[in-house]
């Protein structure tokens, strides 16, 4: 087990075993996408209400899931970082940030679009648009501090304390805005009275997160070995390549 | 200092010597505080003097301007002692660095936090805040300023050893300053309707009390980053 870990954390092993699994991870992505697009945007039924535009759920619903879900996993490289001070976990924290920054800007830009015709208006100052606008400030920080430093060992440091810093402070942001909000409830209905989602939009919302989890493992190492390539131009196993 | 001091020793000395530093200084410590004031008296220029507009957005006035304020003087904290190498000295002295930090932050606190006590009721007469609002006022200075010198202690000792720290820090620190901005201006904004306040107050003592405990540790670790 800690041999497995131990060879998973050094570079060029890291760096084969993604290349292997990249033409993989691409297939299932592009197979669960279509199955996910044609059930949402096709087969589920017209919502009652919102007619045709609930739709963007499929996209943006697993976007806003997507961009808490990597923040997370940021946090934990930070604890791996700086507990072990493991490269990779540098490498996975620093590739994953723009990726997480994207998710949340789709999240906010999907949720703006579906706010048209909904409320009338693209952007209005409900709970969960603030503190996912929050979150993208949040990893903002996160990527400029990353580029202010030039020693990417230290960066990787620094990045790693502000994103434990991070977590700790998401839940308190996300539950101030919501308490804010609740006061300053202005006359635009926000929130859907949950009605149970039935199965044939929910099975293509699942199948759509299922697809983004696998486009974000795509893309981080895609990233990843980018990154790897960049730190680790001098040593040996590179000019192997 | 040879002879061994005790670690309240320790932290009473550090506080006293930059007590002492911002005395010698105080022009520059000064600073913030006349941007605070002149942020406010932008606001009536920009928006009208209307009393009852002025009125009703005074708290949130008053708490942006104490926010960029506090991000301002940030800096200080730690700037000088990392130009001069006392930061080495105070990462390698025998003492749990998060304490020597929590010295340094409360000595911040008092020369930029506590001054804004002394002006911020005169700003808040300026703009016509009504009188029963202005203790609640007082109150959550009084228990969000340290909030901002702790959290924003994290942020400096990240960026201290950048050249151009200045722009990061503000993208760092401002998100985390949200919460207190929400809840120090929704409690002054209860007491000038004459509602109950307590529950705002509770939770800025909550955030205080977890700022305090937490983040004295996160700057100890990002110091010892910088000063590496």
């Amino acid at each position: 087990m800690f041999l497995w870990f131990h060879k998973l954390g050094s570079p060029p092993h890291f760096y084969r075993i993604a290349g292997k699994w990249i033409p993989w991870l691409t297939g299932i992505f592009l197979v669960l996408l279509v199955a996910g697009l044609y059930g949402g945007l096709i087969e589920a039924p017209p919502d009652y209400q919102q007619g045709e535009s609930y739709r963007i759920i499929f996209v943006h619903v697993p976007s806003a899931w997507m961009s808490l879900f990597i923040y997370v996993v940021m946090a934990i490289c930070g604890i791996v970082i700086i507990v072990w001070r493991m490269k990779l976990a540098e490498v996975v924290l620093i590739s994953s940030a723009p990726i997480g920054a994207s998710f949340t800007f789709l999240a906010l830009v999907t949720g703006s679009l579906w706010g048209k015709p909904m409320w009338g208006t693209y952007w209005v100052w409900d709970a969960r648009l603030t503190s996912e606008l929050i979150l993208l400030f949040l990893y903002l920080g996160v990527i400029g501090l990353h580029n202010a430093i030039e020693d990417k060992r230290v960066a990787a440091r620094a990045v790693a304390i502000l994103a434990l810093v991070g977590v700790v402070n998401i839940p308190i942001i996300h539950y101030s805005v919501e308490w804010w909000h609740s006061l300053h409830q202005g006359p635009t209905v926000t929130k859907f009275d949950k009605p149970s989602i039935h199965w044939s939009m929910l099975l293509p919302l699942l199948l759509m997160a299922l697809a983004f989890q696998v486009y974000y493992v795509l893309a981080l190492f895609h990233k990843c070995r980018v990154e790897l390539l960049q730190r680790e131009r001098n040593s040996k196993w590179v000019e192997e390549l | 200092m040879s002879s061994r001091l005790s670690l309240l020793q320790a932290f009473v000395f550090l506080l006293r010597r930059d007590l002492l530093l911002a005395f010698r200084n105080r022009a520059e410590y000064a600073m913030p505080l006349l941007f605070f004031v002149l942020v406010i008296t932008l606001f009536p220029l920009a928006l009208g003097a209307l009393p009852e507009l002025l009125a009703r957005i005074a708290p949130g006035i008053i708490w942006v301007a104490a926010l960029l304020a506090a991000m301002l003087s940030l800096d200080s904290i730690f700037r000088s002692d990392f130009d001069d190498g006392s930061l080495e000295q105070i990462l390698l002295s025998a003492h749990p660095v998060a304490i020597l930090v929590l010295a340094k932050v409360s000595a911040h606190w008092l020369v930029t936090g506590l001054p804004l006590l002394i002006v911020a009721p005169l700003l808040a007469e300026m703009l016509g805040m009504p009188g029963q609002a202005q203790a609640t006022l007082l109150l959550t200075i009084l228990i969000g300023t340290p909030i901002l010198s702790m959290v924003g202690a994290i942020g400096v000792a990240l960026t201290v050893g950048l050249r151009k720290g200045g722009i990061i820090l503000s993208l760092l620190v401002l998100p985390l300053y949200v919460p207190v901005l929400i809840f120090a201006a929704s409690a002054i904004e209860n007491a000038a309707m004459g509602f109950e306040v307590s529950a705002q107050i509770y939770m800025l003592l909550a955030f205080l009390l977890l700022s305090v405990s937490l983040s004295p540790w996160a700057t100890a670790a990002a110091l010892r980053m910088s000063a590496s």
